[in-house]
């Protein structure tokens, strides 16, 4: 019954979806009428039902799961009895049908929100903005129904499952996909608040501070999805790196690329009533990458752990999709971009440049990834077979991220619409000495060897320092929270740079055969291989490798890297261990053995790898207060114009 | 600034940026994507050292050398057609073995030769290209 009953909710929201396409299209029409106050409340209060019979649909499957109701295709062939009762609720979006109706889910859910909390917006751009969102839904409701319902019954019913992938059983199943969703799918809010607005002619800087809250909560769900996936995918495939530039990741780059650039776009709207129609198009544009990311990984065009299935109908269908949606958006805004009037102007040496060069530079990375991702694509249905990878990237990118390194430096010293030189000079001259005196130390240290690296923890020195300028001589108990959120979040931005280029500069890697009882070193650590032994798991064995680790002379500690083996489906994982130390991570990770006794250990230490997600976090948090700050704000500013 | 020229402008720059961007990609893409081979598209052929590419095929039956320091393996990478001799020094997927499917990353010497930096074996799900599965089935099929 439970099954019926979650495709009998998936249904009605979809019907329920198209009632609020209607009811929008006529608040829309009607907004000069004065009765049209009862249509938008009939409209919210479809809204919010729709988003809560997406979640009832989904808690049934979860449910389903839970049970390990057998008689269920998606469950039987995704799920089993003895998996740990977290995997059988992470399994429900373990799987393609499971992570598309939790991609719908928050489609409805971020509907819901805008419902019930958005007051700002003039009504009929609000109409206009659910009408958007329901119309969004109704192409992925039709996609769940007609090409993967996850709701499907086996009969007769199977003995047990056929078990989860073992990669994705760990905790980070049940944390990443829903962050990354939220953040992902959430941007829809702002492309129909663009489509609204443009619908409505009704582009200015009261849109824009509409707008902004779910731009940044979209975009804090994003970063630390991300970041949590960087982190999952360090530990978990034992392969010592922590960004692959796989298309799947490059998937959740590319909108977070867009997302951060409309985040400073959308500023300069709601600041100054610039950039008009620049952030309607960032807009469209970071959702559009949203769903070229679905796509990418739903469709079955790429073999990877994140592609579940392949379906060629699925592919199609997503296709169409995305053809209809951006097409639609691209056209709108091309025949109604002559109708949004010119914002006000200002200097090139300001505040507002500064955020334009951010927009561009971070254009040009989004540029080169799209690029990177999609033209091995292009490539094979040419019939030419390249695969393109970290070099390409790295090559391509890093001068790039380093002048956005600077411009993201600079830009909060600037005042808003003019400044000159000088000044801008004066104030940059402590961080800049700051990267000066970083670059030389370093150099000395390092050599000619690791230019590059050394160049980038030089900038990102750089950019902390500047990053805390802004607060420096201000009355910190009355600095707007919104501003230290930015400082937060550019420090974070310099922080996780900083790791970046430590690790790439100055990680080093040991790979040895030895047998019990011998040792190894890798930078400033001894490793003995003290024992290797069975261990047996819930729904896994592994040989288990214990390692004793002394730095120096300190104090010795010990490590359990293990190669697991999972008879459902019969798989084998490495489970690395990982020792975090104040300066950086001792990576272990047990290979095969062989006929003579030796075990084959491979060993990295990574200094200051950490900072990676540790900036990614402080991005994050930075974000957060920004948006309580902004929130806040308003409130206040709501309660005196009411005063 | 007139409001109009000031348009115009940020017009321009965006253009600007995207030609930066697809120059950058380009000249990238130049030499650093990464071709996939097969032994028998290389064959007599001279290769393109010192670039990273792909190789795909079989182990060839017989033809692998666990070398003395018990991290190293040498091994034929073949399509029924040539024969390419790899060196590889890491750790190998579960799933490497004589006569099954392999991809190896990494460059080609100047006496043709391969050293691979990292191997990929066939029904290991994680990062697979959709392109290698397909030719390794054509050339397992060659093979029956």
């Amino acid at each position: 019954m439970i099954a019926e009953a979650g495709l009998a909710a998936l249904w009605l929201a979809a019907a329920f979806a198209l009632v609020q396409l209607m009811l929008a299209w006529g608040a829309a029409r009607n907004g000069e009428n004065p009765n049209v106050g009862m249509l938008m409340t009939a409209l919210r209060r479809t809204a919010l039902v729709q988003g809560l019979l997406a979640l009832l649909s989904f808690a049934l499957l979860i449910a389903l799961f839970v049970r390990s109701d057998m008689s269920v295709v998606l469950v039987a062939t995704n799920s089993h009895s003895l998996k740990p009762m977290i995997y059988k609720v992470a399994g429900a979006w373990g799987n393609h049908e499971g992570s598309m109706l939790l991609w719908v889910t928050v489609l409805a859910i971020s509907g819901a929100g805008v419902a019930a909390f958005e007051r700002r917006l003039a009504s009929a751009t609000l109409a206009a903005t659910l009408g958007a969102q329901a119309a969004i839904g109704l192409g992925f409701y039709a996609f769940l129904a007609f090409a993967s319902n996850p709701f499907v019954r086996l009969n007769p019913a199977a003995p047990d499952g056929q078990g989860l992938n073992p990669l994705l059983q760990d905790p980070g199943l049940a944390f990443h996909p829903p962050t990354l969703y939220l953040g992902y799918v959430g941007l829809s809010v702002a492309f129909s608040f663009a489509v609204g607005a443009l619908v409505m002619r009704d582009v200015g800087p009261a849109f824009a501070r509409a707008m902004r809250p779910w731009v940044l909560a979209a975009w804090i769900f994003l970063t630390v999805g991300i970041t949590a996936g960087s982190y999952w995918a360090y530990y978990e495939l034992g392969w010592g790196g922590w960004w692959f530039w796989d298309p799947v990741e490059n998937a959740s780059l590319m909108p977070w690329l867009a997302a951060t650039a409309l985040l400073h776009s959308v500023t300069v709207l709601a600041t100054r009533d610039g950039l008009r129609a620049w952030t309607l198009m960032l807009a469209l544009v970071a959702f559009a990458m949203s769903m070229i990311g679905t796509f990418l990984v739903r469709s079955g065009i790429l073999v990877s752990v994140h592609a579940f299935a392949v379906d060629p109908t699925r592919g199609t269908f997503i296709l169409a999709l995305l053809g209809i949606y951006i097409g639609g958006a691209l056209a709108l805004f091309g025949a109604r971009v002559g109708t949004v009037t010119q914002g006000s102007t200002f200097q090139l040496v300001s505040r507002e440049g500064a955020l334009v060069l951010n927009n561009l530079l971070l254009s040009v990375v989004l540029g080169v990834v799209f690029i990177g991702t999609l033209y091995p694509l292009a490539a094979q249905a040419a019939g030419v077979q390249l695969s393109i990878g970290a070099p390409f990237f790295n090559k391509a990118l890093v001068p790039v991220a380093l002048a956005l390194v600077a411009a993201t430096a600079a830009g909060p010293l600037l005042r808003w619409r003019r400044d000159n030189m000088n000044a801008l000079a004066k104030r940059v001259l402590i961080p800049t000495a700051a990267a000066g005196l970083a670059f030389a130390i370093l150099f000395a240290l390092a050599g000619g060897a690791h230019f590059v690296p050394v160049l980038g923890i030089a900038f990102a020195v750089g950019l902390g320092v500047a990053s805390v300028v802004p607060v420096v001589r201000r009355n910190l108990r009355r600095t707007p929270l919104y501003v230290w959120g930015m400082v937060i979040a550019h420090l974070g931005v310099a922080v996780s740079i900083a790791g970046m280029a430590a690790d790439s500069a100055f990680k080093t890697e040991r790979l040895a055969a030895i047998q019990v009882g011998q040792n190894v070193t890798v930078g400033p650590f001894r490793v003995t291989l003290a024992e290797v032994r069975p261990q047996i798991g819930p729904n896994w064995s592994a040989l288990e490798a214990r390692l004793q680790v002394r730095r120096g002379d300190g104090k010795m500690f010990e490590l359990f890297p293990q190669q697991r083996f999972f008879s459902t489906p019969p798989t084998n994982t490495n489970e690395a261990a990982i020792s975090t130390l104040l300066d950086g991570q001792l990576y272990t990770v047990l290979g095969q053995g062989d006929d003579q006794g030796r075990w084959q250990i491979r060993l990295w230490w990574k200094p200051f790898v950490t900072l990676i997600w540790l900036g990614g976090a402080l991005i994050a948090l930075g974000g957060l207060l920004a948006l309580i700050g902004r929130v806040r704000r308003e409130r206040r500013a709501d309660a005196e114009a009411w005063a | 600034m007139k409001p109009k020229h000031q348009r115009l402008v940020l017009g321009l720059l965006a253009l600007g940026a995207v030609a930066g961007a697809a120059g950058l990609a380009l000249s990238a893409l130049q030499d650093q994507a990464a071709f996939f081979y097969a032994p028998g598209d290389i064959a007599g052929k001279p290769v393109p050292t010192g670039k990273a590419v792909r190789l795909g095929g079989m182990v060839a039956a017989g033809s692998i050398v666990r070398k003395a320091d018990g991290v190293s393996i040498d091994f034929v990478v073949t399509d029924g057609k040539a024969k390419v001799p790899v060196a590889f020094r890491g750790v190998a997927p579960d799933l490497f073995k004589e006569g099954s499917g392999v991809v190896a990353e990494g460059k080609f010497n100047p006496d043709g030769s391969f050293t691979a930096d990292n191997l990929l074996a066939k029904h290991d799900e994680r990062y697979m290209p959709p392109q290698v599965a397909g030719k390794m089935h054509k050339t397992e099929t060659l093979e029956k």
